[in-house]
């Protein structure tokens, strides 16, 4: 019940975070999330497998980056963290509690411990309700009866994402606000219960790029001053350095490589990692007066993944017999940076 | 003028007529673009960017309140054209447009070939085989490959169906295209390979462009020049290398300042604040409330001055 009793128990809850700052809050384990395709009047046509067996620890107070470009299955794996799809294998473990076996008011209480900020803060946001109402609604689903204390934790939640004065915002509706304030709106919104998760699922790519700074320094701020974990999803590398360690690459559902960010540009292993290096372009005259470096095709279909290494058909380095053949496991190169790719057999 | 200016604009306005007042969406810009070459437009959302180009293009919606001004296009003033010869002559002619998510904007029943050649039908008055001839060329130039053209646009990825749009604005033969953000909603590789497309045409078929977009780091894969816009107003023209050196407005520095980096270790920072509305724009500099450098002066209008060929609308930079 620790989300929805009083404000005054925030003290305590930072210290027991900072005190559990090597323990895991989440674990991902073997994880797969398979979408069932089906043709009109064929019945069953296959699988979608978005999340292909994934696995990794998050710890309290920890921020890690998950890069990929759009279908690689980034906003599955999240929506699955989310308990709002169920594993079709594998286990995500929470505290120590099994996703798979929590019900009814258990699955509530989790929930309101995970914030989700999602792409699209417009989509995110009832366009009829007013920025007051969007913020009560899910403190009274979640049993706040007290409306003095909703109040006093709305306001605290807008001052922390510095929308003050509050009174000139709760009034409005969303279409009457910037891309930057709709997204401190549903920032805020993630904030009020409390939570020791946030998923962030590109949360600033559909804004402005003068505004995408300003709302991630101002998550990370949060995740600092509340010791958050925050799970960080985005298909664009620059963004990432300033705002977690840890980062993982995935590609067509699956991780590929897993490292300190710093290592993962200082020393790229995954040619797919290197090609999403190689195409980060950096404020420069002289790249116009290049050509970049990208691997021919697109990403595969997540039905029908090439057999072996699903990067095969656009690698260049590709191993015949081997790369096209067998699925390439982990390997470890470096300490603590891992690798999905045969050339480091 | 010199004799390699494609386009020249002096003086360009358009205002809407709003519930609360007029908005000054392009309020007195200036610019040149010489032939075969590229223009960015910078700025933040707002800022009038888009505007720029639906006046360039003459795309006016119907609450327009002032649209005045002069675009030269080869020494030709097209402002004088009455709107059905700008609409025979020049639009898709002289100069088409990729309009902000055209990607998104194709019609879901038409075949992509045929929607593609669908201009050159309408414009260039070609018969429906010549038309997809010249839409079979463009698919070339632009990487997609011959059987797309019988394909749907749903049957195709983003980055595809962005190609899509920049081939039919290829399709009619113009010497200048706009694109407005054309690579915002994609992912790194995708942009990276629509960039690639862009460079190619401009080197294959000599093609000039006018560069729409917040995004500084990729906007340098195109541009020679680049043009930053503030409140419905052009605050600094420079070349490409010296502003991303250098660049001179306080306004150009903060957004440069705004940009995360791969390489390189400086934290990106933002810029307080949000543009003014355009309806009553501040008087004196509009940045100023903003502007780290702000000082007595600056309560009044800046002009523009000129310096080595760049042109910066900042008290700071009079002698
Ligand atoms: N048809 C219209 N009627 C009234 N106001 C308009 C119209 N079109 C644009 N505006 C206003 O003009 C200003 C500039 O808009 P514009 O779309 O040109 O900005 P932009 O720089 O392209 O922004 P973005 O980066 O968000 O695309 C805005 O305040 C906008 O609300
Ligand atoms: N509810 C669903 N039903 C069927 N397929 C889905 C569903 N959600 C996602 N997918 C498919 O799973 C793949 C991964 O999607 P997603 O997780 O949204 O990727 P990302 O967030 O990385 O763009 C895509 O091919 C997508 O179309
Ligand atoms: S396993 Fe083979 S195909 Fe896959 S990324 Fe490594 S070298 Fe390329
Ligand atoms: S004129 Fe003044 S306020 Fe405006 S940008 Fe220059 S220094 Fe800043
Ligand atoms: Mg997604
Ligand atoms: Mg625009």
């Amino acid at each position: 019940m620790n989300a929805i009793s009083g404000t005054a128990q925030g003290g305590a809850a930072v210290n027991s975070a900072e005190r559990r700052h090597d323990e895991v809050l989440l674990s991902v384990q073997d994880l797969h999330v398979w979408f069932e395709l089906r043709r009109f009047g064929f019945g069953h046509a296959g699988y979608v497998r978005a999340v292909d067996g994934v696995t990794f620890d998050l710890h309290y107070s920890e921020t890690i980056a998950i890069v990929g470009e759009s279908g690689c299955g980034k906003s599955s794996l999240m929506k699955t963290i989310l308990a709002l799809h169920r594993p079709t294998k594998g286990d995500i473990l929470f505290e120590n509690r099994n996703l798979n076996a929590l019900k009814g008011p258990e699955l509530r209480e989790y929930r309101s411990q995970v914030g989700y900020v999602q792409q699209d803060p417009y989509g995110a946001l009832a366009p009829f309700m007013t920025v007051q109402r969007i913020l009560e609604e899910p403190m009274i689903i979640n049993g706040i009866k007290d409306k003095a204390e909703r109040e006093a934790r709305l306001r605290n939640a807008m001052e922390e994402v510095k929308m003050s004065p509050v009174d000139d915002f709760l009034q409005k509706f969303p279409h009457m606000l910037s891309g930057g304030q709709q997204q401190r709106v549903v920032i805020a919104r993630a904030m009020l219960l409390e939570p020791k998760l946030i998923v962030a699922d590109e949360p600033v790519s559909m804004l402005d790029a003068s505004v995408r700074v300003e709302i991630l320094k101002l998550l990370r701020a949060l995740q600092d001053k509340h010791n958050l974990a925050v799970i960080y999803i985005t298909h664009d590398l620059s963004t990432v350095r300033y705002f977690s360690e840890r980062v993982f690459v995935m590609y067509a559902g699956q991780a590929v490589e897993k490292s300190l960010i710093n290592d993962l540009i200082r020393n790229p292993l995954h040619p797919y990692t290197m090609a999403l290096l190689a195409a980060t372009s950096d404020p420069d005259a002289d790249n116009a007066t290049r050509f970049r470096d990208v691997p021919p095709g697109e990403p595969p279909s997540l039905v029908k993944p090439p057999k072996g290494c699903r990067f095969h058909p656009r690698c260049p380095h590709m191993i015949k017999d081997l790369c096209d053949a067998e699925e390439p496991p982990h390997f470890e190169p470096e300490p603590q940076h891992l690798v999905a790719c045969w050339l480091y057999r | 003028m010199p004799e390699t200016t494609l386009l020249h604009i002096e003086d360009l306005q358009l205002f809407f007529r709003a519930g609360k007042g007029v908005v000054r969406a392009v309020d007195g810009v200036n610019f040149d673009l010489n032939a075969n070459q590229a223009v960015v437009v910078l700025g933040e959302s707002g800022c009038g960017k888009t505007s720029l180009a639906k006046a360039i293009l003459r795309l006016l919606p119907r609450n327009v309140d002032t649209y005045d001004g002069k675009i030269y296009l080869h020494d030709q003033n097209v402002m004088e054209l009455s709107d059905e010869e700008y609409r025979r002559q020049v639009r898709w002619l002289k100069m088409s447009m990729v309009p902000q998510a055209a990607m998104n904007a194709l019609n879901p029943v038409l075949k992509v070939g045929d929607q593609v050649a669908e201009p050159a039908m309408i414009h260039n008055a070609m018969d429906k085989e010549m038309a997809l001839g010249q839409a079979r060329k463009m698919f070339q130039h632009v990487g997609v490959p011959l059987d797309f053209l019988n394909r749907y646009a749903f049957e195709l990825s983003g980055g595809m169906r962005q190609r899509v749009a920049i081939a039919m604005s290829l399709v009619t033969a113009p010497d200048l295209i706009v694109l407005d953000e054309p690579t915002s909603a994609l992912d790194v590789l995708t942009q990276a390979n629509i960039f690639n497309v862009l460079k190619r045409i401009k080197s294959e078929l000599g093609m000039s462009f006018i560069l729409i977009t917040h995004d500084i780091a990729t906007s340098s894969e195109l541009a020679d020049s680049v043009a930053v816009m503030y409140a419905g107003q052009i605050v600094e023209t420079s070349d490409a290398h010296r502003f991303f050196h250098e660049p001179l407005h306080p306004y150009s520095g903060k957004l440069m300042d705004s940009v995360p980096r791969l390489r390189g270790t400086q934290e990106p920072d933002f810029i307080v604040g949000q543009p003014p509305s355009l309806i009553n724009p501040p008087t004196g500099c509009r940045f100023r409330d903003r502007c780290p450098h702000a000082f007595g002066r600056c309560a009044e209008e800046p002009p523009t001055i000129r310096q080595d060929g760049r042109t910066v609308k900042c008290w700071l930079h009079v002698a």
